[in-house]
C-alpha cells in the first residue's frame, strides 16, 4: 500500500474568522487510503483545516477561505458543497445522533436526503455500515430505538456508520475520540486502522499517543502554520523543525 | 441521479424562498395599520385633542382629556398594586423558590399570564364592583394589576436570576447580611432588566380594553374620583370606533394613533435599556 | 426571627397574592355562574339556542365560533410564523436580524382594539368589495363560502386573530430554533444536506415540542381575545357552515351583554361562559407550558 497517488490537497490555503487570519498558508498532501494525523495545541487552526477540506469552514457566519483545495485534482470550490460533502464525510468531537430518529433512521438519514426509499435496501447498507463501525453486534437487536439511548462511545462509532453510509471516499475525524472514555477511544483507533482499506482518514487529534498509535503520515501545526509534515514514525523520532520536537516532547508552552 | 440533484436544489431554493416571503407577508399588516393609522389620524390631533373635553354628536373638534388622564390614573393604579407583588414575588422566587411553593407560584403566575382579559374583567367585576354597588376607576385599576401582576413578576424572576451566583458570595464574605445583600447588590445589579420589563408590562396594560369593559365602564365627564366610573383611551376608541357618527370615528381614529404612540414609546425605551452590555451567562 | 427569615415570609406572602387571585378567580366564576349551571346543567354548552328574551341560554354557538375562528386563525398564523422562525435563525443576515425582530415585537404590542378599529374600516370593506364577492361567485357551491358577503363574520375574525397570534408564535418557535444546538445542523451538512433538508432533518425534529409548545400559547391568546373579535365577527349567536356568516365568540358575547344583562339568570349564564372560556384556555396554556418546558430535556448526547 505504498503507491497511492494524492487524493486530497491544500494550495496556501487561507482561512479566517471575521478578522483573524486562522490558516496561514497552508500547502498539505492527503495521501490515498492511509490515515493522515494531524496535531498540534489547541488553537493552531487544525480543526479549521479540515473544515475547509468539506467546506464546512465557511458555514460559519463571517468564514472565509482562499487558496485551493483539489480532491481528485479538481479544485473543490468549483464544486457544489452539498455534493462534495458526500465524497467528504466528517465525524465530529461530540458525537452528534440526531436524538429523534432511531438507530437506523441515523444511519439512513443521508442515503434518504437522496431519495432512498427502498426499505430493505436501507436495511441492507445499514447493516453493512453498522458492521463497519463495529457496533452492529451491540445494536442489532435495537435497531429501532432512539441512538441517544446509546453510550458516548456507541454514539460516536454511530455517527462513523451515518458517515459511511453515503459512501464517501474521504472521512474527516474532528478530534472523534476526545469526548470518550480509554476503552472506547481504542475501538475507535482500531476502527481506524480497519477502514484505511477503503478510505482516505484525516484524523485531526490533541492525543499525540494516538496519532503516534493510528497513523501512517503526521502533520504538526502551530500557529496557524504547517510546520512539519511527514511519515509518522519519522515525525516522532527524528522531528525536522525544532518547534515539533519541543511540542512531541513535551518542552511545550 | 442528477435530476434528483436538481430537484433537491430546487425544493432548497423555494423553501428558502417561502421563509423570505412569510417574513414579508407577516410585515405587511405592520405596514398597513401603521399607514392607517397615520393618515386617518394625523389629522385631528392637535393641542385641543390633549386638552379639551369630547363633543357632543354632531359638533367637532374636541378632545379626549379625560380619557388620557383617566389611562394614566388607571395604569398608575395598576402598577401600584402589581410592582410590590412583582418585585418581592420575583424576588422570592429567585432567591428561595426552589421547593413546592416556588413551584406552584411559578405555576400560577403562567396561567394568570394565559387567562383572558375580558375573564378579569368578570372577576374584578364580581370581586370589586358588585360588593361597592357601582364601577370605578378603582375596579379598573385592580383589573389592569392582575394582568401586569404575573409579567412583572416572572420578569424579574428570570433578572435575578442573570445576576451571577459570585457577586453574592463576594458581598457575603464583605459580611454583608444576606437579606441586605439581595435588597443593595442583587437587586441593583438587576435593575436595567426589571425596568424593562415593567415598562413592557405598561406597554401592554395601556393599551388593554376588555377588562375596564365592566370595571371603569367609561365616563364621558371629566372625572378624578377613583370611586367613580371613569373614561380611558381604549375604551373610548372602542366606543367611537363602533358609534355610527361620523366624527366620532375620526376621534377613534385619532385616539388610536396617540394610544400607538404611547406603546411605541414605552416599547422604544424598553429595547434602549436592553442595549447596554449584559451580563453573559453561557460559558 | 432574624432579618433574612423575615425577609422570606414577606416575599413569600407576597408571592402567594398570585396563587390565591388564581384561585380565586375559577371560585369566583363558579359561583357567580352557579345559578345556571343548576338550571342548565351539563345542557349548557351543548344548547344551540341563545335567546336571552325568551329564557333560553345555550352556550354552544359561542363555543363554536370561538373554536372554530382561533383555529383558522393557527391554520393561517403556523406557517407564516414557523416561516419567519425559520428566516430569522437560519437565513436571514446578521445585520437585518435584530430590526425584523423588532417589527414583530412591534405587532405584538398593537393593542387588540386597534386592531379592531383597523379591522373594522379596512379589513371588513375589504372582504366585503372584493375577496368575499370573488369567492362566492368562483367557489360558492362549496359551503364553506355561501351566502351574501357581509364583510364582517368568521372569516374577518379568523384573520384579524391571525395577525394577533403571528408574532407570537413567530417569536417563540424562533426561541425555540435558537436552542438547536449547532452540532445538529453540521451533522446534517456533512451528510450532504441541502439548507432545507438541514431545517428538516435535524433543525425541526429537534424543537418539535417547543414548536407545538409555541402553537399552543398562540391557540391560548387566540381564544381568549376579545376586542379585536367583538369588533368584527357581526356578533349573531348562530352556527353556520359558511366563512361569511356572522358569529360570536365566548369573549364577544360577554363583552357586548354583559353590562345589559338584566336578571339573575343571565347574568350567571354569561359568567358560565366565562367559566367555560376560562377552563378551555387553562388546559391549553397547561399544554403549552408543558410542551415549551420539555425543550430543556432532549437528549442532549453525551
Amino acid at each position: 500500500m505504498d503507491d497511492h497517488g494524492q487524493k486530497l490537497s491544500t494550495q496556501h490555503l487561507q482561512a479566517w474568522f471575521g478578522a483573524h487570519l486562522a490558516l496561514k498558508e497552508v500547502s498539505i498532501d492527503i495521501p490515498g487510503n492511509r490515515v493522515t494525523a494531524i496535531i498540534g495545541p489547541s488553537g493552531c487552526g487544525k480543526s479549521t483545516l479540515i473544515r475547509c477540506m468539506n467546506r464546512m469552514h465557511e458555514t460559519i457566519p463571517s468564514a472565509r477561505a482562499a487558496g485551493a483545495v483539489l480532491l481528485d485534482g479538481r479544485s473543490i470550490y468549483q464544486q457544489d458543497p452539498v455534493q462534495l460533502r458526500r465524497q467528504v464525510g466528517m465525524i465530529f468531537q461530540k458525537p452528534n445522533p440526531f436524538p429523534t430518529m432511531s438507530i437506523i433512521d441515523n444511519v439512513t438519514a443521508g442515503l434518504r436526503l437522496n431519495g432512498l426509499r427502498d426499505r430493505r435496501r436501507l436495511e441492507e447498507i445499514a447493516a453493512q455500515c453498522l458492521q463497519k463501525a463495529a457496533l452492529w453486534e451491540e445494536v442489532k437487536d435495537k435497531l429501532r430505538y432512539p441512538g441517544a439511548g446509546l453510550s458516548g462511545g456507541q454514539q460516536q462509532r454511530l455517527c462513523i456508520a451515518r458517515a459511511l453510509a453515503v459512501n464517501p471516499e474521504v472521512l474527516l475525524m474532528d478530534e472523534p475520540c476526545s469526548a470518550l472514555d480509554p476503552i472506547s477511544t481504542s475501538k475507535i483507533e482500531e476502527l481506524i486502522h480497519e477502514l484505511r482499506a477503503h478510505y482516505t482518514i484525516v484524523l485531526v487529534t490533541h492525543n499525540m499517543q494516538q496519532a503516534a498509535r493510528a497513523s501512517d503520515q503526521t502533520a504538526f501545526m502551530y500557529m496557524g502554520r504547517l510546520v512539519e509534515c511527514g511519515e509518522t514514525r519519522q515525525v516522532f523520532t527524528t522531528p525536522k523543525a525544532q518547534q515539533t520536537e519541543d511540542y512531541i516532547t513535551g518542552r511545550f508552552g | 441521479m442528477q435530476w434528483r440533484y436538481h430537484m433537491r436544489k430546487i425544493i432548497d431554493w423555494s423553501m428558502s424562498g417561502a421563509a423570505m416571503m412569510a417574513t414579508l407577508c407577516g410585515l405587511i399588516p405592520l405596514i398597513l395599520i401603521s399607514m392607517h393609522l397615520l393618515r386617518r389620524g394625523i389629522s385631528s390631533i392637535n393641542l385641543d385633542f390633549f386638552t379639551h373635553m369630547p363633543q357632543p354628536v354632531g359638533e367637532p373638534g374636541g378632545g379626549m382629556a379625560n380619557a388620557i388622564i383617566g389611562t394614566c390614573l388607571m395604569v398608575g393604579i395598576a402598577t401600584a398594586i402589581a410592582l410590590p407583588i412583582g418585585l418581592l414575588g420575583g424576588l422570592y422566587l429567585s432567591e428561595f423558590g426552589e421547593r413546592r411553593t416556588g413551584a406552584a407560584v411559578r405555576f400560577a403566575a403562567d396561567m394568570l399570564n394565559g387567562i383572558p382579559s375580558i375573564v378579569i374583567g368578570i372577576f374584578v367585576y364580581g370581586f370589586v364592583v358588585v360588593p361597592l354597588g357601582h364601577f370605578s376607576a378603582m375596579a379598573g385599576g385592580i383589573a389592569l394589576s392582575i394582568i401586569m401582576m404575573p409579567m412583572i413578576l416572572r420578569n424579574t424572576e428570570e433578572m435575578l436570576r442573570l445576576v451571577p451566583h459570585a457577586l453574592r458570595e463576594a458581598a457575603l464574605a464583605l459580611g454583608i447580611p444576606y437579606w441586605k445583600t439581595l435588597l443593595r447588590v442583587v437587586l441593583v445589579t438587576a435593575r436595567r432588566g426589571i425596568v424593562t420589563g415593567i415598562l413592557l408590562a405598561l406597554a401592554r396594560i395601556a393599551g388593554e380594553t376588555a377588562p375596564l369593559l365592566f370595571t371603569a365602564l367609561g365616563n364621558q365627564f371629566w372625572s378624578l374620583r377613583l370611586d367613580q366610573p371613569m373614561a380611558a383611551l381604549p375604551l373610548q376608541i372602542f366606543t367611537y370606533a363602533i358609534s355610527p357618527f361620523e366624527e366620532w370615528q375620526q376621534q377613534a381614529w385619532s385616539g388610536a394613533l396617540v394610544l400607538i404612540g404611547i406603546v411605541v414609546i414605552l416599547s422604544l425605551l424598553s429595547r434602549w435599556m436592553v442595549r447596554v452590555p449584559q451580563v453573559k451567562t453561557d460559558g | 426571627m432574624s432579618a433574612d427569615r423575615i425577609l422570606k415570609w414577606v416575599t413569600a406572602s407576597f408571592a402567594m397574592i398570585v396563587v390565591v387571585l388564581l384561585c380565586g378567580i375559577g371560585i369566583m366564576l363558579l359561583v357567580k355562574s352557579w345559578p345556571a349551571i343548576h338550571t342548565f346543567t351539563w345542557h349548557f354548552p351543548l344548547t344551540r339556542l341563545w335567546d336571552p328574551v325568551q329564557g333560553a341560554f345555550g352556550a354552544l354557538p359561542f363555543i363554536y365560533g370561538t373554536v372554530v375562528s382561533s383555529l383558522l386563525a393557527l391554520m393561517m398564523a403556523l406557517p407564516l410564523g414557523l416561516g419567519i422562525a425559520i428566516f430569522l435563525v437560519e437565513l436571514c443576515p446578521d445585520r437585518l436580524k435584530g430590526t425584523i425582530a423588532f417589527l414583530v415585537e412591534l405587532l405584538a404590542a398593537i393593542p387588540s382594539v386597534i386592531y379592531g378599529l383597523w379591522g373594522i374600516f379596512f379589513l371588513v370593506p375589504w372582504l366585503r368589495e372584493t375577496i368575499e364577492p370573488w369567492c362566492i361567485e368562483h367557489l360558492g357551491v362549496v359551503p364553506l363560502f355561501e351566502g351574501p358577503p357581509y364583510g364582517i363574520g368568521m372569516c374577518a375574525a379568523g384573520l384579524v386573530l391571525a395577525i394577533m397570534i403571528l408574532p407570537i408564535i413567530a417569536s417563540i418557535s424562533r426561541d425555540v430554533l435558537e436552542t438547536v444546538p449547532n452540532d445538529q445542523r453540521e451533522a446534517a451538512l456533512a451528510l450532504g444536506a441541502t439548507r432545507w433538508e438541514m431545517i428538516r432533518t435535524a433543525v425541526l425534529p429537534y424543537g418539535r415540542s417547543g414548536l407545538f409548545g409555541a402553537c399552543f400559547l398562540g391557540l391560548g391568546r387566540a381564544l381568549g381575545e376579545t376586542m379585536a373579535v367583538t369588533m368584527v365577527i357581526g356578533n349573531r349567536p348562530e352556527i353556520s357552515t359558511s366563512l361569511f356568516h356572522p358569529a360570536a365568540t365566548m369573549a364577544s358575547v360577554v363583552a357586548n351583554e354583559f353590562t345589559e344583562a338584566t336578571g339573575e339568570l343571565y347574568l350567571s349564564a354569561l359568567f358560565g361562559i366565562g367559566l367555560v372560556l376560562l377552563s378551555i384556555t387553562f388546559l391549553v396554556n397547561l399544554g403549552a407550558r408543558w410542551l415549551v418546558l420539555s425543550i430543556g430535556r432532549l437528549p442532549q448526547g453525551t
